[in-house]
């Protein structure tokens, strides 16, 4: 089964369960048994006894030596001199401009223009969400942080749809470009957020800049991708109609295919939005200034409550931008924004920024969270310190101990193997060969036992993430009312940015890996419940009720029906589950969960680390290259957008 | 407000401008220098509350004695002096050692300079509870840890004992020192300040066994009683390659490094992080307000210096 191709859709398809077509092959189970038996018996002749990674490979040495060049070269190489240090300028003048722009309007003004775009975009009820968010932002005293972020937020959006809208528009017209693209695009966005830090700082030092391209990095995928599927979707018929009155094909494109990809776009800029919020806070650990900042305090200081005020401000500006372009991109496509409106903004602006308004957010009236929730934390700490310990004892030993001790044991080449057998299997021979190179490079890097470490952690945190999210998955498919009510939870657990779950994990688990597995399954289990949920409620209604007729009772339809031909959707939940668990338990690093992300952590902290921590940092992606191809043989390729 | 956005975007063209021909050096956009009038003073700010009690008085002096805006710039040890180079860092102004950074960044770029002790001496080792000092009255002998790895047995040392180490940041050579020394312990990095101090509080309200890595000044000294471990003595040059440390820590004359552009037109605030030096325990004082009496650092100082005001007024500058 050769599931190589993929749709070009970038948003889950109404019929996910298309893979289930797929034929079986006959005798393949005899087969399976047949190469299991043979890689247990190999294990068992071959296994290592898991001596630890050498702190000198060639990989961290090379590394070391590419960091030691560019301190000497940065301000005399012409690849610094007139290549990244303008790329760094120009990002420092942008960010500086947004910053005059931002806090020039003074806090009021800048409150009262976002409520003037939020009327003229999206209407009056989303205005007034708009001006209570900012408003609440400042009251609970983390104005100064929250425009910084947003400063930050808004520069990386900036570029990512000055390079991103053009450039998607290129992938869907230009043949070439899509499919140089579309692999490069896939990369990106398994690259695990933590990964690309230290290379940034390497190429344009800490601070914003690096901030803002690293979150650009992240976020501008989804920009191109968005934008190529809307000008891809633009009707045949209404371009060959334009042709055939005489347009130019500068014409169809400026005339015909943006105006009509309008929402799709605006839509991609929403997305870009999103994303771009969330990684800001992570480049928090390269000095950007903002909310992030105040989380990484609060973990230091293991606060849950300061943490727990700055991750609602973060979901407050989250919901702000989120309703503001959405409402946005749901207009249709021909509707213009009345000229009343737009002069009304301009007004509205022009105010602001004459009026000189306090920088500050005004008055002293503050309110926080953190006293309150700490003393909850403190009280669940200490009653339910039995608890927790036994739970993350009893995985610990029951699962993530042997399966780490299976991994690290097990020689590099018979891994490599196992993947190749495996992945032809499952998904044909071009995955296998993508993945067990991946692995390889592994063992390359220097850094097997700790890859191992990690991959034991990622695999037992999938398999609590998908416990989880099937459950409820299954539970909101067959129950409206609970999936009504669970539908606002997943929307905010999505926007939070994944280091904040960090927090509770550690007060709860102190640190160890099975905190980071905690922290990996929260972060984690929206999206898995999402595709769930979907798969079953696309299963036909016909069949359903064909089955019902049957006789079936409940339980044999969930188990005989609507889960196999959701197959698809669990797959997918799979493969969007097992990346997602991967970027998180890295950051886990943070917290004592060891291996790849402690490695990254220490290089950046410690400079004879650095180029372990660059090398971690590589097989963090290979890793990342791997269980995605591996997962991906099953399923279909679709990233995944909060729709 | 708008004559000040055209300010910010012609500043911005005529640095463009300025840097053309030549290529952008890395500290190109920079804010300008700020010589001969009250501007900000950035500190780096690392991740341990003595550090923060140092910056914390620094700060209040500056903002309230003499008038700078103090910006304060969260960042790790080694990333502050790479602030340095790109103009985002000022101060530090709890330096432990770091002579390999002090090489790189004074000697060779030449963009930092030491600005002197605070005062604080610095200490770094393995410590146990006082209960498992008395109980096991051997074990504060690094020599006889590997009799006792089974009692610090955890989910994460993997069949070894544990060492508890801190955020991953700080000055340690414990990898190197538990493979040197042939110790059967694996070293957890716990990530935190706060992390370790929990751990250690805990250990010693429920007789939990624990051997951590910590160091001093610190004020949870002052509350609890914890027992170092004597590792082999430290002799001058012992830990000069880290990765063949077979030696304790040394004794850290703790101090303060300066960015060269700070040294050179930081005016009376240089002055004032020059003339700073106070004791081990002023500094623990001002950690103890901010810890356990729910201050914030700000608050904290104001408290201390109206208290200290003997100690402190010989640092500001004549005006």
């Amino acid at each position: 089964m050769e599931t190589d191709e993929r749709p070009e859709t970038v948003v889950v398809p109404d019929d996910p369960a298309g893979v289930a077509r797929a034929r079986r092959r006959p005798g393949r189970r005899t087969l399976t048994a047949v190469l299991v038996l043979a890689l247990a018996v190999a294990y068992l002749v071959y296994r290592t006894d898991a001596a630890a990674d050498s702190e000198d490979a060639w990989a961290f040495r090379f590394l070391t030596d590419v960091r030691n060049w560019v301190d000497t070269n940065r301000d005399t190489s012409p690849i610094f001199l007139y290549g990244l240090n303008y790329v760094r300028l120009a990002v420092v003048v942008l960010v500086g401009a947004m910053q005059s722009a931002l806090y020039g309007l003074g806090a009021l003004g800048l409150i009262a223009v976002v409520g003037a775009i939020a009327l003229v975009l999206a209407g009056w009820r989303t205005a007034l969400l708009a001006v209570g968010g900012f408003v609440g932002l400042g009251l609970l005293g983390l104005w100064q942080e929250s425009v910084d972020t947003l400063v930050l937020t808004l520069s990386a959006v900036v570029l990512a749809v000055l390079i991103g809208v053009p450039a998607g528009v290129l992938a869907a017209r230009v043949k070439w470009v899509g499919a140089t693209l579309r692999p490069v695009l896939d990369v990106m966005q398994i690259l695990p957020t933590f990964a690309y830090l230290a290379p940034m700082t390497l190429l344009f030092l800490i601070g914003e800049p690096a901030a803002i391209i690293a979150t650009l990095i992240y976020a501008v995928p989804a920009t191109i991708r968005i934008t190529q599927l809307g000008i891809a979707e633009v009707s045949a018929t209404t371009v060959e109609a334009a042709t055939a009155l005489g347009s130019t094909r500068w014409q169809v494109l400026r005339k015909v295919r943006l105006p009509m990809a309008r929402p799709t776009i605006v839509l991609a800029v929403n997305q870009t939005i999103m994303m771009a919020l969330s990684m800001v806070v992570v480049t928090a650990l390269i000095d950007a200034p903002g909310l992030g900042l105040n989380i990484i305090f609060a973990l230091e200081r293991v606060n849950v409550g300061a943490a727990f005020d700055a991750g609602l401000a973060i979901v407050v500006l989250a919901i702000v931008l989120d309703r503001v372009t959405t409402k946005a991109s749901l207009r249709p496509a021909g509707d213009r924004v009345r000229r009343v409106w737009l002069i009304v903004l301009a007004a509205v602006i022009v105010a602001a920024a004459v009026i000189p308004f306090s920088r500050d957010f005004p008055g002293d009236w503050r309110f926080s969270f953190a006293q309150p929730v700490n003393d909850a934390t403190g009280w669940a700490e200490v009653h339910w310190y039995d608890v927790t310990e036994a739970i993350k004892n009893t995985i610990t030993a029951v699962l993530l101990n042997p399966l780490e001790t299976l991994l690290t044991t097990t020689p590099w080449w018979l891994l490599v193997a196992a993947v190749l057998v495996f992945g032809t299997l499952a998904g044909g021979w071009r995955t296998a060969v993508i993945a067990a190179l991946a692995t390889a490079g592994l063992s390359g890097l220097g850094l097997w036992q700790h890859s191992m470490q990690t991959l034991a952690t990622v695999l037992v945190a999938t398999v609590m993430t998908m416990l989880i999210g099937v459950l409820l998955g299954v539970f909101s498919a067959r129950h409206d009312r609970f999936a009504g009510g669970l539908r606002p939870v997943l929307d905010a657990a999505q926007t939070m940015p994944s280091f904040v779950y960090l927090l509770p994990a550690v007060a709860f688990f102190g640190a160890s890996r099975f905190t980071a597995i905690v922290a990996a399954v929260i972060y984690a289990v929206p999206p898995v419940v999402r595709l769930v949920e979907r798969g079953i409620r696309d299963v036909p209604a016909t069949v359903v009720e064909a089955a019902r007729s049957a006789g079936s009772t409940p339980r044999q339809l969930l188990w005989k029906v609507q889960l196999p031909m959701a197959r698809g959707g669990l797959m997918l939940a799979t493969n969007q589950g097992i990346v997602m668990v991967l970027a998180m338990v890295v950051v886990g690093g943070l917290v004592g969960a060891g291996a790849l992300g402690y490695d990254v952590v220490a290089g950046f902290a410690q400079r004879e680390d650095f180029g372990k921590g660059l090398a971690a940092g590589l097989a963090i992606v290979l890793l990342g290259i791997l269980l995605d191809r591996l997962t991906q043989g099953f399923s279909q390729r679709k990233k995944v957008f909060r729709s | 407000m708008k004559i000040r956005i055209l300010a910010a975007a012609l500043t911005a063209a005529s640095l463009a401008l300025a840097t053309g021909c030549g290529g952008a050096k890395s500290d190109a956009g920079a804010a300008p220098d700020t010589k001969g009038e009250k501007g900000t003073v950035k500190i780096a700010i690392n991740p341990w509350v003595g550090y923060e009690a140092n910056a914390a008085v620094i700060a209040h002096l500056l903002e309230k004695e003499l008038g700078y805006k103090v910006e304060k710039k969260t960042l790790k040890e080694e990333i502050s002096w790479q602030g340095f180079e790109t103009g985002e860092v000022d101060v530090v102004v709890e330096n432990w050692g770091h002579d390999d950074l002090k090489k790189t960044y004074i000697e060779e770029k030449k963009v930092a300079v030491e600005v002197g002790p605070t005062g604080n001496s610095g200490t770094i080792g393995w410590y146990v509870p006082q209960w498992m000092a008395d109980q096991y009255p051997d074990i504060t002998d690094g020599k006889n840890l590997n009799k006792y790895a089974n009692l610090f047995k955890t989910s994460e040392s993997g069949g070894k004992g544990q060492l508890l180490d801190g955020d991953p940041s700080f000055v340690t050579n414990d990898a190197a020192l538990v493979a040197n020394l042939k110790l059967n312990y694996k070293v957890v990095y716990s990530g935190s300040e706060a992390a370790i101090i929990k751990a250690a509080q805990q250990a010693t309200a429920q007789k939990k066994p624990l051997l951590f890595y910590f160091y001093e000044p610190q004020w949870l000294f002052a509350k609890e009683k914890y027992a170092r471990v004597k590792l082999p003595a430290y002799t001058a040059g012992c830990d000069a390659d880290p990765k063949k440390v077979a030696c304790d820590y040394p004794d850290y004359k703790l101090d303060k490094i300066a960015s060269k552009k700070f040294a050179d037109t930081g005016g009376d605030a240089y002055t004032l992080v020059k003339n700073f030096s106070w004791s081990n325990d002023d500094q623990n004082k001002v950690s103890d307000y901010i810890t356990n009496q729910g201050m914030t650092p700000e608050k904290a100082a104001e408290k201390w210096v109206t208290e200290n005001e003997a100690t402190w007024k010989p640092w500001v500058p004549a005006k």
